[in-house]
């Protein structure tokens, strides 16, 4: 249901769903105008006359992997606190004035960013550039607002993670593969550090991240892109300018060996997660190994004919579900992910000795050519399908953007994508899904009740990784 | 502050740009689907959905066979089986689905115009949809994923609220179906209830098709005619039972090792196209339905912190659908969220709506009606919501009239008549204490 604040977990979103900005086919090349105000402000603005309606995203280069051990989830409270009013337009106002509009808005944070956004008939999206502008530099922020507040996002943090332990193993997963870092630590925080929270510390990071040059305007919809950088001209203009917190560097140290993490949790299945760690865009040094790491992904667990689903959930009876995904354009070095729950009579062992195989597949065999343009065919088509939805293109914009990859990266996605040789899969899978990049998280069900005890499939032990 | 707000929804008053836009063509075919298109031409996109009386309500004693129905149609159609099909889809880039609901399955198709790419999509889908051979491993083996899927429903104390709440609000009518049925019921279906059950509502004359995208009208028909001809033309069933209201209050507790517990409220709602649907609708809208401006987020959440999300909402079916409140809080105040969540219902529905909130609701509505109708797969939703339940082909055009009509005194008494009566079913899940 809607409300405030999503958490986006960014690898935990299947490869497929990424949309992209490419044109093909009959759609016309996409019109994207780039300007930058003089405090640094980026604009990016893409006309989509299909509807009298726009989007208005502000992102800002901040989230979790920002955060250093203590403040964990601050870049989420205070996505929460940037609804509660300036003073001119004071708490409940902000919403109110939007839909009295007949606007929506909304928010999200994810490792790597913080993003906010309405949708408006196009004649209103004045009123959303004022709020975010207005927003930007001039919260305010009390103490009985944050405290109640704080006390909702853990009702978030308990809904979302706590009482999901498939979502606790991913947590595990994470803190294990990265034992430091910025992905170590889950976006919405750990819930002592939650505890520990103060005002001050979120207004400290208010007042540190959110400046004009950390932040990216991007308006999509029935728009003229002159017209609308005047507007953010007017509207955030005249907003100043600041040094930004340094961003250390964070290189990761290497991996020695395989990882494993175990999560006993109340459970009527067990679930089982790989994570290899691969780079991104950003971190490669050769440019091509991300895209081929995506046609692995692809390959793996593109549809309901790629080799997850045909193998081990049809052929072998194995899996129950199985899915494999891996995302490129993180901040940082990220994780190839598999994951799956053993179907009934089956073990975590044995849907572990199945990912293996699939994996020592991808290593010593190429996957035929039809495969291969079967995979590259949904990406293409899943590009032409993310032209339907003005928010979808926004947010790619704004993400690429933010992040630092540049929008322009998009477009030469399907081109980067249709590049891929076979042997470009089976080099990448040979580098990074190996040992030493490894680690298995293992979700152990306890007994829901006492009254419905049972056996578990119990996976194995932590020692038993190969 | 309310003075302000009320000047700026005053001001959002002021006409909008759009009209509704969607220009809807309807026809039936020979034997009998209602089809319903709108023409996209801005993108190379074809979307298609058939939607069949086939939900969970028609499972008769058989509880889940709809669902694992709607589930088998893409494991095997001639001689395909289920890694033919997904390949010849997965080929041109195409994209297929399936749902079941408690008053209907539907089956969905997203394909690229381009020929090419189009016909054997459609040529696959209709060999899914209208000449499924369920194979018997593979009905076994979907069996079995059900049967898990039912597991995992079991270690979530939400989907277990859920069903409590729709058990306790239906009883013994057929509303009162879990859509994956019951590990009992699950195990006892055999290949040819499926069969049977698939013979006896995939039929023309209980489908509706709705269809949006880069094709002409000749184009359209073609393909309604297409699936038409590989399609029994079978009949309709009776309807459904019709709901009886609540006779009394209950409340359910449920323990689960939980943080928080899962709490559902409510009682017996409307069907789809009843008369009080407006008023009810942008009722609901101040009292839960619009997040940060309705008074359950108000009062719930941004007073007292005690849920990330509450909400209120109708949902209409075919018959009538239930009224629900939702929230989830930390197990140990949930007597307390609940209490303040039930207050707001119950002074909402002994006040109804103040005209400053009726004004910001209308504004806010009708005002936001454009982004309803952006994107192809918005427009197809509604071709399928109208088609199935039969609404005026007009329903987008006159929607925001029918918003703006609506005055405090309807409201009023369309939530007094529906609500009014006190009685309501109380769910809770979570908490390790038992109830």
């Amino acid at each position: 249901m809607r409300s405030k604040t999503l958490v986006v977990a960014l690898t935990s979103t299947l490869l497929w769903s990424a949309a992209a900005l490419v044109p093909v086919y009959a759609v016309s090349p996409p019109d994207v105008h780039e300007y930058r105000l003089q405090n640094g402000m980026k604009v990016l603005v893409r006309p989509d006359h299909r509807a009298p309606v726009a989007v208005v995203q502000v992102w800002y280069k901040v989230g979790s992997a920002d955060e250093h051990s203590g403040i964990t989830g601050i870049s989420h409270v205070l996505e929460h606190m940037m609804f509660k009013g300036t003073r001119r337009y004071p708490a409940g106002r902000f919403s109110a004035i939007i839909a009295a509009n007949g606007g929506e808005e909304n928010a999200f944070t994810s490792n790597d960013y913080t993003a906010y956004y309405e949708s408006l008939e196009k004649s209103r999206l004045k009123i959303a550039l004022e709020l975010e502008a207005d927003r930007m530099r001039n919260l305010v922020l009390r103490k009985d607002q944050f405290l109640k507040e704080l006390e909702v996002v853990k009702e978030e943090r308990r809904l979302r993670t706590d009482d999901d332990p498939d979502a606790l193993t991913y947590e595990q997963l994470y803190a294990t593969a990265f034992n430091h870092g910025p992905y170590h630590h889950p976006i919405i925080g750990w819930m002592s550090d939650l505890n520990n929270l103060t005002l001050n510390e979120v207004r400290q990071w208010y007042k540190a991240w959110y400046a004009p040059n950390n932040a990216t305007l991007v308006v999509v919809g029935d728009v003229e892109p002159q017209a609308i950088y005047k507007l953010a001209r007017h509207y955030f203009g005249s907003l100043k300018p600041q040094p930004l917190p340094e961003r250390l560097p964070r290189p990761q140290e290497p991996q020695r060996g395989p990882r494993c993490a175990v999560v006993r949790a109340p459970a009527e299945l067990p679930y089982l997660i790989l994570g290899y760690k691969a780079p991104a865009l950003l971190t490669s040094r050769h440019k091509w190994e991300p895209y081929a790491l995506t046609v692995a992904a692809g390959v793996l667990d593109a549809g309901h004919s790629s080799r997850l689903s045909r193998q081990l959930i049809r052929e072998k009876e194995l899996a129950a579900s199985a899915s494999a995904g891996y995302g490129l354009n993180t901040r940082y070095q990220d994780l190839f992910l598999l994951d799956g729950t053993p179907a009934p009579g089956h073990t975590v062992a044995e849907l572990k000795k199945a990912f293996y195989k699939e994996i020592k597949a991808l290593q010593t065999e190429l996957v035929p050519p039809a495969e291969l343009d079967r995979t590259k065919a949904q990406v293409v088509a899943s590009v032409v399908y993310s032209q339907d939805s003005m928010m979808t293109k926004a947010t790619r914009l704004g993400m690429l953007e933010t992040v630092g990859l540049g929008w322009r990266v998009g477009q030469r996605y399907v081109e980067r994508i249709k590049a891929v040789t076979p042997e470009q899969v089976r080099a990448v899978a040979r580098k990074y899904l190996i040992d030493d990049h490894k680690t298995v998280a293992v979700l152990q069900p306890e007994a829901i009740t006492s009254v419905e005890k049972k056996s578990v499939g119990v996976s194995s032990p932590p020692g038993e990784l190969r | 502050m309310r003075l302000s707000i009320f000047a700026m929804a005053l001001l959002a008053l002021t006409p909008w740009t759009a009209k509704a836009g969607v220009d809807i063509e309807h026809w039936t075919t020979d034997n009998g689907i209602r089809v319903y298109f709108a023409r996209a031409p801005q993108l190379p996109i074809v979307d298609m959905r058939l939607v069949f009386d086939a939900g969970a309500a028609r499972d008769g004693e058989k509880l889940g066979v709809a669902n694992m129905t709607a589930s088998l149609l893409n494991e095997g159609s001639g001689n395909w089986n289920a890694d033919e099909i997904a390949i010849h889809f997965e080929n041109v880039g195409a994209q297929y689905s399936s749902n079941v609901e408690l008053d209907q399955a539907s089956v969905s198709l997203r394909a690229l115009s381009d020929p090419k790419m189009f016909e054997p999509a459609l040529d696959t889908f209709i060999k899914v949809v209208a000449a499924p051979s369920f194979p018997q491993r593979a009905f076994e083996r979907v069996k079995n994923q059900i049967l898990v899927a039912l597991q995992e429903q079991a270690q979530d104390p939400d989907a277990i609220a859920s069903k409590a709440f729709y058990r306790a609000v239906y009883g013994e009518h057929p509303f009162a179906n879990p859509v994956y049925g019951t590990k009992p019921s699950v195990r006892s279906i055999k290949r040819e209830d499926v069969q049977a059950f698939f013979k006896r509502y995939y039929v023309a004359r209980n489908a509706v098709l709705a269809l949006v995208g880069d094709l002409t009208r000749a184009q359209a028909e073609e393909i309604a005619k297409r699936i038409d001809q590989n399609m029994a033309p079978g009949k309709s069933p009776a309807p459904l039972p019709k709901v009886q209201p609540l006779e009394k209050t209950k409340i359910v507790k449920i323990p689960f090792p939980s943080e928080q517990a899962h709490v559902y409220m409510g009682e017996v709602g409307i069907p789809r196209g009843d008369p009080d649907y407006f008023p009810l609708y942008v009722g609901n809208h101040v009292l839960g339905g619009s997040g940060f401006i309705s008074r359950l987020v108000r009062e719930v959440r941004v007073q007292r912190g005690l849920s990330y999300n509450v909400y209120s909402y109708f949902f209409p079916y075919v018959v009538a659908g239930p009224f629900m409140v939702g929230l989830q809080t930390r197990a140990d105040q949930d007597t307390e969220a609940a209490r303040v969540a039930m207050d707001t219902v119950k002074q909402f529905v002994k006040e109804g709506p103040t005209e400053q909130e009726l004004v910001l609701a209308k504004s806010n509505i009708t005002g936001g009606f454009p982004l309803r109708i952006a994107s192809n797969a918005d427009i197809l939703e509604y071709l399928a919501l109208i088609g199935y339940y039969r609404l005026p082909l007009n329903y987008l055009d006159t929607f925001n009239e029918n918003v703006k009509a609506v005055n405090q005194t309807e409201i009023r008494k369309a939530f007094k008549q529906h609500l009014g009566a006190q009685r309501m079913v109380k769910v809770i899940v979570g908490g390790a204490q038992t109830g």
